[in-house]
């Protein structure tokens, strides 16, 4: 009888000190962000989509198409093509694609290139219904960046497809 | 039958409709915002301000939606079941008294009339499992007849001690019997009976076992039984479903107060009136929300062993404590 | 207050059904399913079904480069990347013959440590949220959300992890790091005791835990159990202990068994080994030497002498083995992936016989599976 007694004795007061502790917390300040409001920030080496670095001095690509990256990817998602000039030492890029479909952001290509061409963007919110968005070729919105940036410096070069960095 | 009794009759139908109706909407929001603070976020905050438009956006979702009837299903019982369950929680409150004079109607056998309503409940409840004609809805369906069998008796024990308490079965009379001071509550007259708040605490279990809110949330348990006796219900028949859950918790709050907490009677002996009664149902209400946000889930077992080994016992025991101690202090 | 007896089966022929909990279930946590008969809400027979989600991750490292397969570790268990990375960069370390600067290994181990505690905080929240408990769910959440914060800004991801390379790790940590895991700890040990307050001393859990579920010791050993069920069942086997790797050795740290082979057991368990993984994390950090974090002779092109290698390591839910067979070439020739929760996943069967629904899952729960684990 006396164990019964404080066995619910027992129950009822560890079911009170439950209440207590949510109840404490009821009064506390929320911690969650609101997201499309309010956005954390992101960290340096956050891993967006991969896109080409272009050299500070040429405003070229650096990347001169030794295809090292595209041996690493494990998804077999990069292709680069690129021509030898004349009077270049270097081959320079013509073509990169990026099947971002099959991309998995493991970020084996920035690795594997040691002249640093490549780099994670920042933009994480892309949206498409279309599958054919996301195969980006990136050479060529490198292209038009520095075709943007060589007319005019007010028009601001073309975003990604809805993408907002904080 | 006069005119103005009928008038009188229209305005309450609509009144309670009204109060459930809405009670039903903002209660939804009021659980969404709660969990959300005990959890540490804002809950709902995009619609209208604040959220506060969310319950409309749910009920206009809700509506857009196609009432299914899975083939097989006892499609007569299928649709019958969520009317079922929402009525009774809405003539209930026919003759729960807000105040001295608001009341739909003062009855004599009021106490009686609401329990005898709230069992019809667990029956809706039942048919809508057995009608779905799913595995999920039938082992639901059971386990909620079970739970309700075991959670009326103590329940219907302590109603039994706090009529002979009080005296009458006029929900009206008990409420005027508990005016003045707040021990003058029934929760706190101990000379009538020093286990009362033994007694509210197995009234305010039982209230949650009834319907079927957690921990006791047998019929809906969503990780066992994806949603119990609802699993096959879309659109405004879920919806129905949804509401009746907060209507029949409005319903048990406000029996809880009218039984222990003093009705509309204000705790420092004036200013009584309805206002006094919301405040106090409310509150039940909070900590009905504050229970479901706070514990797991029990297991059926359990639930059977807490009503069969713990309430029944007790309230058994407050029975006879309750009527010793009324002999002796007559006598 | 205690369980019901089980009731007899085979006794008389019964009426019974099939339930098909899954592949979409709220308790399944995952696309798995299983197949129950049952005699009312009585399980006769528990089977599981698994396979909906895999990926061919062994086949797959027999296609692709040493380095190429590295991100698949990550995804395996997706709570627990960072162990399953260690495994496999290890197993390769071996067959390579790579060292590892001392650095690396801290690194490795203080990460592999927060990647648990981040793996059991969303066991605690998902298996109370199996009980039907939801608020500790989003507590849980909360702490997590630190540690993802912290790994974020070192490894770049959140949750598939792929940090760890041949002979150290890609990036080093920095002090802001350091002192994040240091406030982590400070703030981690409090929850853990609010915790404690708000569920492990709750009645109903207790009530629902205790004495459901009983595994034994055996029953461990036949299916190859390992992790918190078999420490659950009094085994302190602990790959960490019994055949330390990296740097375990020069921590102090317990392995927490409890005998009684129950949910609560394992639950227990688990919450304690949050709490030594914390002490793991402190020493860590203050013993964390200077240095480089990859070693400088990693071939370019790896080419493993050929052999049969295996590295086995504590993973969150239990042992993780990595057996490599190579052939000299640039391709591994085999990657055998041993996963724990494929075996604890086995002994669910025998468990759960005669059991309620409930408790079933409960049981379900208290295995913690990650259902890519078991399917990898
Ligand atoms: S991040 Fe990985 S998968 Fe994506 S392109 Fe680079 S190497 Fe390929
Ligand atoms: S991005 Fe780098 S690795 Fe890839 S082709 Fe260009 S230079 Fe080579």
């Amino acid at each position: 009888m006396k164990k019964y007694l404080k066995e619910i004795g027992g129950g009822f007061y560890s079911l009170m000190l439950g209440m207590r502790v949510t109840l404490a917390q009821f009064f506390k300040p929320t911690v969650t962000v609101h997201y499309p409001h309010e956005s954390l920030k992101m960290t340096p080496r956050f891993r967006g989509h991969i896109e080409l670095v272009r050299d500070p001095k040429t405003g070229q690509a650096m990347c001169f198409a030794c295809k090292v990256c595209e041996k690493a990817c494990p998804s077999d998602c990069i292709i680069v093509e690129g021509v030898k000039k004349e009077g270049e030492k270097r081959k320079s890029v013509t073509e990169f694609k990026l099947d971002f479909t099959k991309c998995s952001l493991c970020g084996s290509c920035v690795e594997a290139c040691k002249s640093n061409a490549i780099q994670f963007s920042k933009a994480y919110n892309m949206v498409s219904m279309n599958k054919e968005d996301f195969i980006m070729n990136l050479f060529q919105k490198l292209e038009s960046e520095r075709s943007a940036d060589g007319q005019a410096t007010a028009t601001p070069p073309p975003e990604q497809p809805k993408s907002e960095v904080p | 039958m006069s005119l103005s009794e009928l008038l009188r009759m229209l305005v309450y139908v609509v009144g309670v409709m009204a109060f459930v109706g809405l009670n039903a909407a903002y209660l939804v929001l009021a659980e969404r915002k709660g969990a959300g603070r005990f959890q540490r976020r804002p809950g709902p905050t995009e619609v209208g301000y604040a959220g506060w438009l969310q319950p409309v956006a749910d009920g206009v979702k809700l509506l857009c939606k196609q009432l299914i009837v899975p083939p097989g299903a006892d499609a007569a019982l299928f649709r019958l079941a969520p009317l079922l369950v929402m009525i009774p929680a809405m003539m209930s409150l026919a003759v729960i008294p807000f105040s001295e004079t608001l009341v739909g109607r003062n009855i004599n056998v009021g106490l009686v009339f609401v329990f005898a309503f709230g069992a019809i409940n667990v029956m809706a409840v039942m048919l809508s499992g057995w009608a779905s004609r799913n595995k999920y809805a039938i082992i639901s369906a059971a386990r909620v007849v079970s739970q309700d069998v075991a959670y009326e008796i103590p329940m219907l024990l302590v109603v039994i001690t706090m009529l002979m308490a009080t005296g009458t079965m006029n929900l009206h009379e008990i409420v005027q019997q508990q005016a003045g001071w707040f021990w003058h509550w029934n929760l706190f007259r101990l000379d009538l009976n020093p286990l009362m708040p033994v007694t509210f605490i197995i009234f305010f279990t039982c209230m949650l076992a009834e319907t079927n809110r957690a921990p006791f949330d047998m019929a809906e348990a969503e990780s066992e039984l994806v949603a119990g006796a609802f699993t096959e219900y879309a659109g405004m028949g879920f919806g129905v479903f949804f509401m009746a859950e907060y209507a029949n918790i409005v319903v048990g709050c406000a029996m809880t107060t009218l039984l222990f907490l003093g009705g509309w009677q204000s705790p420092f002996g004036v200013g009584s009136g309805v206002i006094w009664f919301l405040l106090k149902m409310y509150a039940v209400v909070f900590t009905v929300i504050w229970v479901r946000w706070t514990f797991p889930r029990t297991q059926f077992y359990n639930l059977l062993n807490l009503s069969w080994k713990i309430l029944i016992p007790l309230s058994l025991f407050t029975l006879i404590l309750t009527a010793v101690m009324m002999k002796v202090l007559r006598a | 207050m205690s369980a019901p007896e089980v009731i007899p089966a085979s006794d008389k022929p019964c009426e019974t059904f099939v339930l098909n909990v899954g592949p979409q279930h709220p308790a399944t946590h995952g696309v798995l399913r299983l197949k129950l008969t049952m005699d009312g809400e009585y399980i006769m027979r528990a089977e599981p079904v698994c396979g909906y989600i895999h990926r061919m991750h062994e086949k797959m490292g027999e296609n692709r480069t040493w380095a190429q397969f590295l991100p698949n570790t990550g995804r395996i268990d997706y709570l627990a990347a960072m162990a399953y990375n260690h495994a496999y960069v290890a197993a390769v370390e071996r067959a390579a013959k790579i060292a590892v600067p001392p650095r690396a290994e801290y690194i490795r181990v203080i990460t592999t440590e927060l990647n648990r505690i981040s793996s059991h905080l969303v066991w605690f929240g998902a298996f109370l949220l199996d009980l039907g408990g939801f608020t500790p769910l989003l507590y849980a959440f909360d702490d997590r959300e630190q540690i993802l914060d912290m790994l974020e800004a070192v490894t770049g991801s959140r949750l598939t992890y792929c940090y760890y390379r041949f002979g150290g790790v890609c990036n080093d940590v920095d002090a802001d790091f350091i002192r994040g895991c240091r406030d982590f700890v400070a703030r981690l040990r409090p929850r853990l005791k609010m915790y404690r307050t708000l569920v492990t001393d709750n009645i109903i859990l207790r009530k629902r835990l205790e004495g459901i579920g009983f595994i034994s010791q055996e029953m461990c050993r036949k299916y190859g159990a390992t992790g918190p069920v078999i420490r659950g069942s009094g085994v302190a086997y602990d790959v960490r202990k019994i055949e330390p790797y990296s740097v375990y050795r020069e921590f102090d740290f317990d392995i927490p068994t409890f005998p009684e082979g129950d949910c609560m057991a394992r639950y227990l368990v688990r919450m304690e080994e949050m709490a030594q993984s914390l002490r793991i994390i402190e020493q860590a950090v203050d013993k964390l030497p200077d240095g480089p974090v990859l070693s400088s002779g990693v071939p370019r092109v790896l080419k493993p002498p050929a052999g049969d290698y295996c590295f086995a390591v504590e993973a969150a839910r239990g042992r993780f083995l990595v057996r490599i067979v190579s052939d000299n070439k640039e391709i591994p020739y085999r990657v055998r992936l041993r996963t724990p929760c494929f075996s604890n996943l086995s002994l669910f069967e025998e468990a759960t016989a005669g059991m309620m629904l409930p408790d079933a899952l409960a049981v379900l729960g208290s295995l913690d599976l990650v259902i890519p684990d078991i399917d990898r």
